[in-house]
């Protein structure tokens, strides 16, 4: 077997040596009636050829040839070739997370870089070395506000994503800490009237999301006001992380949550990406996941560590602040690098194509009759339009012209029955626009 | 360095300074030997309430954290601002400028329950025999 | 050949500055095509929303800066890919080379999460067959390959038994687990509503069965035990502790962290295990990548099949896969979108490489640790003289006497070429030496190690300085984590301007 480095002469000695006569004799702890008797039932073996004509044929019964307007918390976008070159270098692929950090400076310096990173884009003062993705770091942004401030209500926008909302349900559950929802109000921002009224001194977070799961941009300093009223903290997730090129960051808020898949990370069908928690500075105590921080060594020159571990599960065990060990340390480099690449310039620019694109699109799909823009909000690069029929059969009818229809919002929001969430990234051209304008069209003018 | 002797002492290492109903409390060089270099204390604000034998708040070093017990009952009138910028205090005075916080005494009977300084010192005698054994 | 091999020897090292420290305000690394309509008036369209200066201190440097930034960074890290990596409890075995390829083909790094299931076909065919490979090398009934990495596994698992338990009437209140057990059983038990009970393990370092009989009462949930424990050691008694646990309507957790001692040799499903997580980034192969990302599926048991994250994917006539989101009592999402599905691409496309003769692997692997720990005993203090499977334990007992500890040692062993093996783990080892050498070691290089081993032993005879102030070869010595830990510095920002020629 070609990953394995032994001969069978070699076996043969080093068996010798621990004294065997056979190799089963190194499994004589394992009770005899639990061994397995026979070979495992699986596929294979396969020679590298093999393997990637299996993945190649799996790959053709997928989306291939399509032109998608999904966006809904995953996004498509640009992506050197810079990206995937570095991080497959070995020396950080094959790297474990840096603990002895005389051998892991690499990875020390490149998250140290992330976390300023992240810190300039979120416009917050410290933040960790990643999470798993963002609906477990908008989750453990909730956790950390409990923790923070003692109490036990948190109120969530209806207007976040609602896998992610799932996913704190299933945090809450057996944590003591009460979920409620605030509803959308009509321009498809959290309606604050009913949020003022929800909030009492036992709220410890409100969460929102911006741009929010409908494509709209939450008002972030209001909300962050009327939250710190009560001494509520406000938690803010962003998904869509490239409107921070363009869009104010949520500088207001205590905690911020990010997604940041959209850049350098494919959509991969759902993971791996990476999630971010930055915040103030005084709450650092009480982040989830690793921090890694400048210090000197024993010559006084410049080096990096993990530190404020004693947060962590491995040594605070039953009383650590997440039982998160990994980060997603290679996504983070990934991010690191295409954001190195991207540099000041080019988020901005990537971010105004993406603006410039959706308002494009917005503009060309409100000349079909019927069609119209659902929220009046400002939005980035995802809008919500109401459309005069049902969105998954006109979407069944785009799939034959070969595109991906916009996200149903009726599955995840009842309410919203004939609505859909568009999203156009600079990806997409003027003429695929055009062309699922026009397919739109004709699928609205067929005869029901 | 010597254990004063106007404290009163716990075997979980922290001294207790009485006075007119209030008692300032700290860890013993002792304890901040075996720590090691403090980088974080955590303390409870003024008005919470301590209970003998509860924890009231954590010390850390580099890679543990410790617990540090109330060795009397009452309540918190002034946590140690201090040490929040200073922590490295806790290692080189821990018996005078590093004290943690000053309670008002719940129960003054409690004291009497505590070692006193000759005691503390016998008791940690007994425990540096047993490691080196 | 008259030299002996030396494995390491030093090279020039380059230095880098941070990234933000090298920028220039107006270089760039990369471009787009041109806009092909009509520009937005940003300012106008987003209002008071519209970020009027850009990200400031952004970094502004070219393509040639980048790459050679990360290039230069990536030098000072040691890797699989360098030698060996012996971490106990880590699992660090080559990552082949196809998996990085295949996950980024066309059509399977491109796909997104919500388009529509009839074009996913692939994507879905492949969590299929991973999740029938995983049961059959596992011996048990369902799986959920959603979990993130390995502790989202654990809390997955425990949030499973929660809802079994519930279902029955009675949640329960505790968890059993043992003081050889990884950090974070007892944060995720915690996570998932229950208290801790620590079981102290019997004078071999195995579970002590007589009193886990007082110990499981009704009041008990689980035990979460990690097997082979982390002292390497298998548990033989392991289905009479299920059962134990089981008559009083408990359910056993196992940890299989430790899966790499196990794979095609026997099966925890088999043994009487309820429920168990596998860690990808260890016995599968995916890349640890300098702290993850992993991914943490969670076999399972029937009884508790009805209560996988949603959605679970099932199979309608003719073939056709689905993901399913009606489950009424499921624990609900424990993570967004269908789980780290790049990192199960790399783990099947392990599993296809070896097929049936995975067995091969895990016997290497426990071949490589045994012959390890023989050759080493009455170098180090071996604390616990039960058979080692995949990893062995030494403590630094001896060379304490010379003031020299496993740290040290591990510190030491940097400068021979090797990554330190695991310190200070398992906790009731003192002085832990914790190695795992796994399958992708040639015999020369576990020779190598094992040379490097012996011959720090004898300069912390010799020379105990030597080794308490290692390592000596690296670009930066010891680092003052305390100083790091008193002020943390958390992220570069911008020096206040100073003029030029201070500098």
């Amino acid at each position: 077997m070609r990953y394995l480095p032994k001969s069978p002469d070699e076996r043969k000695q080093m068996l010798a040596v621990v004294g065997g006569k056979s190799i089963d004799e190194l499994f004589s702890s394992v009770p005899e009636q639990y061994r397995l008797k026979k070979a495992l039932d699986l596929p294979g073996p396969l020679s590298e050829a093999e393997i990637i004509q299996y993945f190649k044929a799996r790959a053709g019964e997928n989306s291939l040839g399509y032109t998608s307007f999904l966006g809904a918390g995953v996004y498509n976008h640009l992506r050197s070739v810079i990206t995937d070159t570095i991080i497959q270098r070995g020396e950080f692929l094959t790297s474990y997370t840096p603990y002895q950090a005389e051998i892991t400076q690499g990875t020390l310096q490149s998250i140290f870089e992330f976390q300023t990173l992240m810190c300039q884009l979120t416009g917050q003062e410290v933040a960790n070395a990643s999470m798993y993705d963002g609906s477990t770091a908008a989750t453990e942004a909730v956790l950390m506000a409990e923790r923070l401030t003692s109490r036990g209500r948190v109120l969530v926008a209806r207007s976040v994503h609602p896998e992610y909302r799932a996913v704190l349900k299933t945090y809450a559950k057996n944590s003591g800490l009460t979920v409620e929802e605030v509803p959308i109000s009509v321009d498809g921002t959290v309606d604050t009237k009913v949020l003022q009224s929800s909030l009492k001194e036992d709220v410890a977070a409100v969460l929102v999301q911006s741009p929010n799961f409908l494509g709209v941009i939450e008002p972030i300093a209001d909300l962050a006001n009327i939250a710190h009223k009560v001494g509520a903290l406000l938690v803010a997730t962003v998904t869509e992380a490239v409107s921070l090129g363009l869009v104010n960051p949520p500088a207001e808020a205590d905690i911020v949550a990010l997604e940041g898949q959209s850049f350098g990370l494919a959509p991969s069908y759902g993971g791996p990406y990476v999630g971010v928690i930055a915040s103030r500075e005084k709450f650092v105590r009480q982040m989830p996941g690793r921090l890694v921080g400048q210090t000197t060594d024993s010559n006084g020159r410049r080096g990096f560590v993990l530190t404020l571990a004693t947060r962590e599960q491995h040594i605070r065990r039953e009383k650590a602040t997440s039982n998160i060990c990994t980060n997603q340390a290679l996504c983070a480099l990934a991010v690191t690098v295409h954001l190195c690449l991207l540099g000041k310039e080019g988020l901005r620019e990537m971010a105004h194509q993406n603006l410039s694109k959706a308002r494009f699109a917005l503009t060309e799909l409100e000349k079909i009759p019927g069609v119209r823009r659902a929220f009046d909000a400002p939005f980035f690069n995802e809008f919500t339009i109401e459309l005069p029929r049902s969105v998954k059969l006109v979407n069944a009818q785009l799939l034959r012209e070969k595109i991906v229809g916009p996200f149903v919002l009726g599955t995840a929001y009842p309410e919203l029955t004939k609505h859909a969430l568009v999203c156009v990234t600079e990806t997409i051209t003027r003429v695929e626009i055009e062309k699922f304008a026009s397919a739109l069209r004709s699928a609205l003018q067929q005869p029901v | 360095m010597t254990y004063p002797p106007s404290y009163r002492y716990t075997t979980q290492h922290e001294w207790i300074d009485a006075k007119d109903g209030v008692g300032t409390i700290g860890i013993t060089d002792y304890a901040q030997h075996e720590l090691g270099d403090v980088v974080f204390v955590e303390l409870p604000k003024p008005g919470a309430k301590v209970q003998a034998g509860k924890s009231f708040g954590t010390v850390e070093s580099v890679k543990a954290v410790s617990e540090i017990y109330a060795p009397v009952s009452g309540e918190v009138v002034e946590a140690n601002a201090d040490l929040e910028t200073t922590p490295e205090k806790l290692n080189s005075d821990p018996h005078k400028s590093a004290w943690l916080i000053r309670i008002k005494l719940a129960d003054q009977a409690e004291l009497a329950k505590l070692m006193d300084a000759k005691a503390y010192d016998a008791f940690i005698s007994e425990k540096n025999k047993e490691a080196s054994a | 050949m008259t030299e002996r091999f030396k494995k390491a020897s030093q090279h020039v090292s380059q230095n880098e500055r941070l990234i933000f420290e090298t920028s220039s305000r107006g270089k760039r690394a990369f471009e787009l095509p041109p806009l092909d309509v009509p520009p937005a008036d940003a300012a106008k369209v987003l209002g008071h929303y519209h970020r009027d200066e850009g990200v400031s201190d952004f970094p502004e440097v070219s393509e040639i800066e980048v790459v050679r930034h990360f290039t230069r960074l990536s030098t000072w890290n040691y890797a699989i890919d360098l030698g060996m990596y012996p971490l106990g409890s880590c699992t660090m075995k080559y990552n082949p080379r196809v998996n990085e390829f295949v996950a980024r083909l066309d059509g399977i790094a491109t796909e997104h999460p919500y388009q529509p299931q009839e074009l996913s076909q692939g994507c879905l065919k492949i969590i299929k067959l991973l999740e029938d490979c995983l049961l059959e090398i596992t011996g048990m009934d369902s799986i959920t390959l959603q979990p993130a990495a390995g502790a989202q596994g654990e809390l997955t698992g425990l949030l499973l038994i929660r809802a079994y338990l519930q279902k029955q009437g009675n949640p329960r209140k505790k968890v059993l687990i043992p003081d050889s057990a990884h950090g974070t059983n007892p944060a995720t038990a915690v996570i998932a509503g229950y208290q801790v009970e620590n079981i102290k393990s019997e004078s071999h370092g195995q579970i002590d069965v007589e009193k886990l009989r007082d110990l499981v009462t009704e009041d008990v949930a689980a035990l979460m035990i990690t097997n082979p424990s982390t002292l390497g050691i298998f548990e033989p008694r392991i289905a009479e502790i299920a059962d134990i646990l089981h008559r009083q309507g408990a359910l056993l957790y196992m940890d299989g962290a430790n899966m790499n001692a196990l794979t095609g040799i026997t099966r925890p499903g088999d043994m009487g295990v309820d429920v168990m997580h596998l860690n990808l980034h260890k016995t599968f192969s995916t890349p640890h990548g300098g702290g993850g990302p992993g991914a943490g599926p969670v076999a399972m048991k029937k009884i508790l099949e009805p209560f996988r994250p949603t959605p679970v994917l099932i199979e309608k006539d003719g073939g056709r896969l689905l993901l399913d989101a009606n489950r009424p009592e499921s624990i609900g999402r424990v993570k967004a979108f269908a789980g780290n599905f790049g990192v199960l691409v790399r783990a099947l496309a392990y599993i296809l490489a070896y097929g049936p003769g995975i067995r091969q692997a895990t016997e290497d692997a426990v071949l490589n640790a045994t012959y390890i720990r023989k050759k080493l005993e009455g170098v180090f203090e071996l604390p616990y003289s039960l058979p080692s499977m995949h990893e062995v334990v030494f403590s630094d007992a001896r060379q304490k006497q010379n003031g020299v500890n496993t740290m040290d040692i591990a510190k030491r062993l940097i400068d021979y070429g090797f990554h330190p093996y695991t310190t200070a783990f398992p906790l009731i080892v003192a002085g832990a030496m914790m190695i795992e050498p796994t399958e992708s070691e040639s015999k020369e290089e576990c020779d190598l190690f094992i040379g490097a081993m012996k011959s720090i032993a004898h300069e912390a005879a010799t020379n105990p300085q030597l080794v308490k102030t290692a390592p000596h070869t690296t670009r930066v010595g010891r680092l003052d984590e305390v100083g790091a830990a008193r002020k943390p510095i958390l992220r570069w920002k911008q020096a206040p301007a100073r003029s030029e020629a201070a500098d």
